[in-house]
């Protein structure tokens, strides 16, 4: 193939045109160049194309729950590298860097909040700390707010951006899916409502586990959400994918979610669900099926 | 398929060897001759052919005991390998395939169906790859749609309602990344079955018997016990993928093969495998009708195990298995 290399001269590096850090920033979407203070008043959300911006987990908490209300719970695990893994550097390594990089101890920020009053546990997965992957750590914690929400009666939200699991951890972020699933399983016997919020982007391993099995799946516009990646998809098939393949507005239209939701409308979303989902929560499971065989029985 | 080479005269089915397969095919090769010589000129060369099959069987042994990560995974995905059919009708004559999702389509990508194994009624549901182009197009090379996972949980479900406990045969490259998949909803299908399969009230047996494809896989894989053939595969993302992704390089497959500590011997020592199914010499497309026979053997004795738990019981089991998996460090608070 050596006719097609180039011989003489490299490509020559022109210095990347970049918008000036803080002032202004450029839609990923539309490419509108976006005064940076009216983008903050916006929630992070594109004035002309209504593309939402992926946002810190901090800004996403702030967003949906009653201010100050966010208790941060599970703080301490770490991954332990269980295969001891080298690509071209060492997982080990990565996880410092990434670590110092964030200031996260890991892909997953979980706790205790209020969104209109009402008692919620939280989960938010931070995409900036290895594109929000799924391992070990993210699996346990994941798990551990369901044991939460399960054992306190309080509905549950995670908020997803990942993706998927983690390949340096190969079977037990796998594992990972199964276990959350699980989790959820008896979660949703036990009667305690989760809500699934998807943000650009969701993909792989957590599509294909805890982020799909809300009781109500909500969507922020525009967001990617799949299985496969795009890349993949077309590799694989060899064709260009249709206009909006795999973005929020086609899952709507496929029937995989409840809605789609603009940040500004989130929170007032959120209450309105939670009054209807939340309504029977004081009670245990057992209870309330006993006070179904009490009522008078219509027939 | 670089690594894959063709013998035999045409007109006779073709045998497929891998690369390290050679010297034990050459020698395998020589042996025929020499009696075929032997037999055309009425001379004993009994003598001569105990020797060189004491040799393959030495060579055997050293070849197949010392396999890198990537040899593995090229015996995992051997063209000659038995799949899931091929078990069934090995393992039984009594099997009743059962079709569709009943939402859109068949897939037949995934099999199930009720088999009898000796006296024990089971529900046995397993990918299916072709053997040949016209067979893999139809299996789609045994990458299941949503619909082939709907498929599975439907039969799961009729089990459960008539107490038949459930066994998995796991051999995918992964679950399907094309338009029609998405559009159907791959990952709700995969999601839906994991839940599912954690509360399923009837035994799951769960067994990897070639690739074991990440998501595409563990769909039918959340077994209360999970079993893997000595020579099968088990990773989050093929050697392939992982060489694209984190060496930017594909020719790095193995590299990515050993990092992802995916046969079997690894993941019974990381604790992931409960148990490792030997496979007859030289792998299980040596020998298919003894490896489906240890197949059902170790079934029975595995279904006889499970059987002894009730419902509730093994549903809590099952949870608190997938809910140990994970490797971490925990800050005391």
């Amino acid at each position: 193939m050596s006719w097609f290399k180039r011989t003489k001269q490299s490509l020559r590096k022109t210095p990347k045109k970049t918008v000036p850090d803080g002032l202004w920033r450029k839609c990923d979407y539309c490419s509108e160049i976006l005064y940076a203070k009216e983008l903050e008043k916006k929630l992070w959300t594109c004035s002309k194309c209504g593309y939402h911006f992926l946002i810190s987990t901090e800004q996403y908490i702030d967003i949906i729950c009653d201010s100050g209300s966010f208790q941060e719970m599970h703080r301490g695990l770490r991954s332990g590298d269980p295969l001891g893994f080298k690509d071209l550097k060492r997982y080990g390594d990565r996880l410092k860097e990434y670590s110092k990089k964030t200031g996260k101890e890991e892909a997953v920020v979980t706790g205790f909040a209020k969104i209109g009053g009402r008692d919620v546990v939280l989960a938010v997965l931070d995409f900036s700390f290895m594109g929000g992957s799924m391992g070990s750590v993210v699996g346990e914690k994941v798990s551990r707010v369901i044991e939460d929400a399960t054992e306190h009666r309080r509905p549950l939200i995670i908020v997803s951006r990942s993706g998927g699991a983690r390949m340096q951890e190969s079977i037990f972020s796998l594992m990972q899916m199964a276990k959350t699933s699980a989790m959820l399983a008896k979660m949703s016997d036990e009667r305690v409502p989760y809500i699934s919020i998807l943000t650009n982007p969701t993909t792989g391993g957590v599509t294909a586990s805890f982020a799909s099995l809300g009781d109500v799946i909500i969507a922020e516009p525009k967001a990617l959400i799949g299985f496969a990646g795009p890349r993949v998809i077309q590799q694989t098939i060899r064709q260009d994918l249709p206009e909006g393949f795999q973005r929020s507005e086609f899952l709507l239209e496929h029937g995989m979610i409840d809605m789609v939701v603009p940040r500004g409308n989130l929170r007032r979303t959120l209450e309105q669900l939670l009054e209807f989902l939340a309504a029977g929560l004081a009670s245990t499971a057992a209870e309330a099926m006993k006070d179904e065989e009490q009522s008078p029985a219509v027939s | 398929m670089d690594d894959r080479n063709r013998t035999g005269n045409p007109g006779t089915p073709s045998r497929q060897y891998l690369d390290f397969e050679k010297p034990i095919f050459d020698l395998e090769a020589k042996i025929a001759e020499l009696k075929q010589v032997a037999s055309v000129q009425n001379i004993s060369v009994d003598e001569e052919v105990q020797r060189l099959n004491e040799k393959a069987k030495k060579l055997r042994h050293e070849i197949y005991s010392k396999l890198t990560a990537w040899q593995q995974v090229q015996l995992a995905r051997h063209p000659m390998r038995p799949y899931t059919l091929d078990y069934i009708k090995e393992m039984s004559s009594e099997f009743v395939e059962l079709h569709g999702d009943r939402a859109f389509a068949d897939d037949p990508a995934v099999v199930g169906g009720f088999l009898m194994v000796d006296d024990k009624r089971v529900m046995v549901i397993g990918h299916q790859k072709g053997r040949n182009t016209k067979e893999n197009l139809y299996r789609n090379f045994g990458m299941p749609h949503p619909e082939g996972y709907r498929k599975a949980l439907r039969l799961m479900k009729l089990a459960e309602k008539f107490r038949i406990p459930v066994v998995t045969l796991i051999d995918t490259p992964g679950a399907y990344p094309g338009i029609g998949a998405e559009e159907r909803g791959q990952f709700e299908a995969i999601a839906r079955n994991l839940r599912e399969m954690s509360r399923l009230m009837v035994p799951i047996l769960s067994i990897v018997i070639g690739e074991g494809g990440s998501g595409g896989a563990l769909a039918l894989g959340v077994g209360d016990r999970i079993l893997m053939l000595e020579h099968a595969i088990y990773s989050v993302i093929s050697p392939e993928g992982c060489a694209a992704i984190l060496w930017k390089d594909q020719e790095k497959v193995k590299d990515a093969a050993e990092a992802l500590k995916l046969t079997s011997k690894h993941l019974q020592d990381l604790g992931i495998i409960d148990r490792v199914i030997s496979e007859p010499g030289g792998g299980a497309h040596r020998d298919p009708k003894a490896m489906a026979a240890e197949l059902r053997r170790i079934i029975y004795e595995e279904l006889n195990y499970l059987a002894h738990l009730d419902p509730e019981t093994l549903i809590e089991r099952r949870r608190k298995k997938y809910q140990a998996i994970g490797f971490y460090k925990e800050d005391s608070p």
